[in-house]
């Protein structure tokens, strides 16, 4: 293994200091650990999509439940991204562009559903909505149907999603202040044009990372959308639970292939975080040039 | 900031973000969460008593909060490790490592659970090795505790990241220089300062451990009083319609969950408390 040092790390690595083994020693137990806890089952994913060859693994795309929970999940996420996208972008604009009381209390407020087990999310719209629940009798009565029905099913998600956007949106908005936005309304900018013009491009790329995260967490939700589900093979199943039912019948190679298309997701949204991060690095670098000049 | 968020009352917009927002918040997360509340309010306090402490529902918080803590231990530890190679040595490869930390948050909890059970299973990867050792992991607590490790593993590597990319070399370098050891340079110097960001990783590890449904349940074996958690406990008493049994036993690990989030806010003000005093 090949390590080379920065300025500080040759100066530490003098020998009153640090044995000059214990970087290698260090970093290669880091690397066992995460290859064992990170790469394992990453890998393990795809080995067993493609075991049995690529025709058996395209095939188990063709299954009529497979793609019936593929469209379900689809439609749960393009449901769920517009509502708390739009919540998102309004709740920090009212956090960071404005001083009010209670703005503490606010922000615990929207982190709550991170708090709550996954499972307890499917449970409250059970307790709501289901057939012993508070509107159950009135939503019997008038032939609705949400729990173990796609109206469930967004509404579990809304809630576990709920404060991803929001969450990337805050602290980024906050160190961008608020000057950029009162020299455009100085300059004679109505309120759309300030926002559209100026708010918007300056929070894009967090913006993306945060649609990114709650897509991911949306398409892979289990343990709350489990409760609310009914597992209806064709009807209310996501993709995440087909996984479980291919598993639990042994039809290893259907759930890890519905396994891998969301596996190469999680890799699509790690690529993309390094990406935003990158380029916020980049425009914070520009910011401060600009600043000099 | 109250300075310079003085004049911002200039801007438009407070009312309709603040009014839509704080609707939404309300119809999503707290009307349907006081549901929870008010449903366990309406039980008879026996009843409630009778469920929240009946042997099959105390061995699963016994086995949700042991194995939650050994997995927060375990993060604790290899989560500093990871840091500090992440931050103090330059190899390559680095970078990717540096994105790959963040797998367990994107990667869904379903495909983790498949995933780890696969690799854990008797003739799975790392079963097969364990098996000749007579070690067990699929199907047994540890399987849990494994699956737990992954799920939090990039809260402490995450909380302790940015504090020790601030903490710069200088005090380390003093106190080798006054003849510390490497060791009392780690004890003395180090670990104080990470201490508190290091507490809040393993709180939110922890936390988030307590409540994990979708990785544990392929690779825990689910048998009462032995790999069954807590989460599996409700649903289980959802699908045999005991409702007022699935409230009580959510009410309790709900409002343990706030008291885990109070906790949390607290540590992560210690955090920045100290930071800034650098």
């Amino acid at each position: 293994m090949s390590i080379t040092y920065t300025q500080a790390d040759l100066r530490r690595t003098h020998p009153a200091y640090r044995g000059r083994w214990t970087p290698v020693v260090l970093t290669t137990i880091a690397i066992l650990f995460l290859g064992v806890f990170l790469v394992l089952p990453l890998a393990a994913v795809f080995v067993e999509a493609f075991r049995k060859g690529l025709g058996v693994y395209l095939q188990s795309f063709s299954d009529p439940d497979a793609r019936s929970a593929m469209r379900l999940t689809l439609l749960v996420a393009l449901v769920v991204i517009p509502l708390n996208l739009v919540f998102g972008v309004a709740a920090s604009w009212a956090i960071t562009k404005f001083d009010f009381r209670g703005k503490g209390l606010f922000l615990t407020l929207i982190d709550l559903p991170f708090a709550i087990s996954p499972v307890i999310s499917g449970v409250i719209f059970v307790m709501l909505f289901g057939l012993n629940g508070w509107f159950g009798p009135w939503l019997l009565e008038h032939h609705i149907q949400i729990i173990f029905a796609v109206p469930g099913i967004v509404l579990a998600t809304l809630f576990v999603t709920f404060p991803f956007i929001a969450r990337e949106l805050i602290p980024l908005m906050q160190s961008q202040g608020t000057e950029q936005e009162q020299a455009a309304l100085v300059l004679g900018a109505s309120g759309w044009q300030m926002f559209w013009r100026v708010t918007l491009p300056n929070i894009k790329w967090g913006l993306l990372y945060g649609v990114i995260l709650c897509n991911a967490r949306a398409i892979g939700e289990f343990g709350a959308v489990s409760v609310v589900s009914g597992h209806i093979r064709g009807q209310t199943n996501t993709v995440p639970l087909h996984i479980e039912i291919l598993y639990n019948e042994y039809n290893f190679v259907g759930a890890f292939a519905m396994a891998a298309l969301l596996t190469l997701l999680a890799l699509i949204t790690l690529a993309v975080k390094t990406l935003v991060e990158w380029k916020t690095k980049k425009d914070q670098a520009k910011a401060v040039v600009g600043g000099i000049r | 900031m109250k300075t310079r968020n003085k004049p911002t009352h200039v801007l438009p917009g407070f009312g309709l973000t603040l009014g839509f927002s704080a609707l939404y918040l309300c119809l999503i997360v707290l009307i349907p969460l006081s549901a929870l509340f008010v449903s366990a309010l309406r039980m008879d306090a026996n009843q409630f008593w009778e469920t929240v402490t009946s042997p099959r529902v105390v061995a699963s918080y016994r086995l949700t909060f042991g194995a939650s803590f050994a997995a927060a231990i375990i993060n604790a530890v290899f989560g500093l490790l990871v840091a500090w190679v992440l931050v103090r040595y330059r190899f390559a490869g680095r970078k990717l490592i540096d994105a790959m930390v963040d797998l367990p948050f994107a990667l869904p909890t379903a495909v983790a659970g498949i995933a780890l059970t696969t690799i854990y299973a008797p003739n799975g990867w790392m079963g097969r090795l364990l098996a000749p050792m007579g070690v067990k992991a699929a199907f047994t607590p540890l399987g849990i505790v494994i699956a737990l490790t992954f799920i939090g593993l990039p809260f402490v590597v995450r909380t302790v990241q940015p504090v020790l990319e601030d903490l710069g070399t200088e005090i380390e370098e003093a106190a080798a220089s006054l003849g510390a050891t490497p060791f009392q340079t780690f004890r003395r110097i180090l670990f104080p300062e990470l201490l508190p960001s290091l507490l809040t990783g393993f709180a939110l590890a922890f936390a988030r451990a307590l409540g994990e449904y979708g990785s544990v349940i392929f690779i825990a074996g689910n048998m009462p009083m032995k790999t069954e958690i807590t989460p599996l406990v409700i649903i289980t008493k959802l699908e045999q319609y005991d409702y007022a049994g699935a409230t009580a036993i959510a009410l309790v690990m709900l409002v343990l969950s706030f008291v885990l989030l109070l906790t949390i806010n607290l540590l992560q003000r210690w955090t920045q408390r100290s930071r800034q005093c650098q």
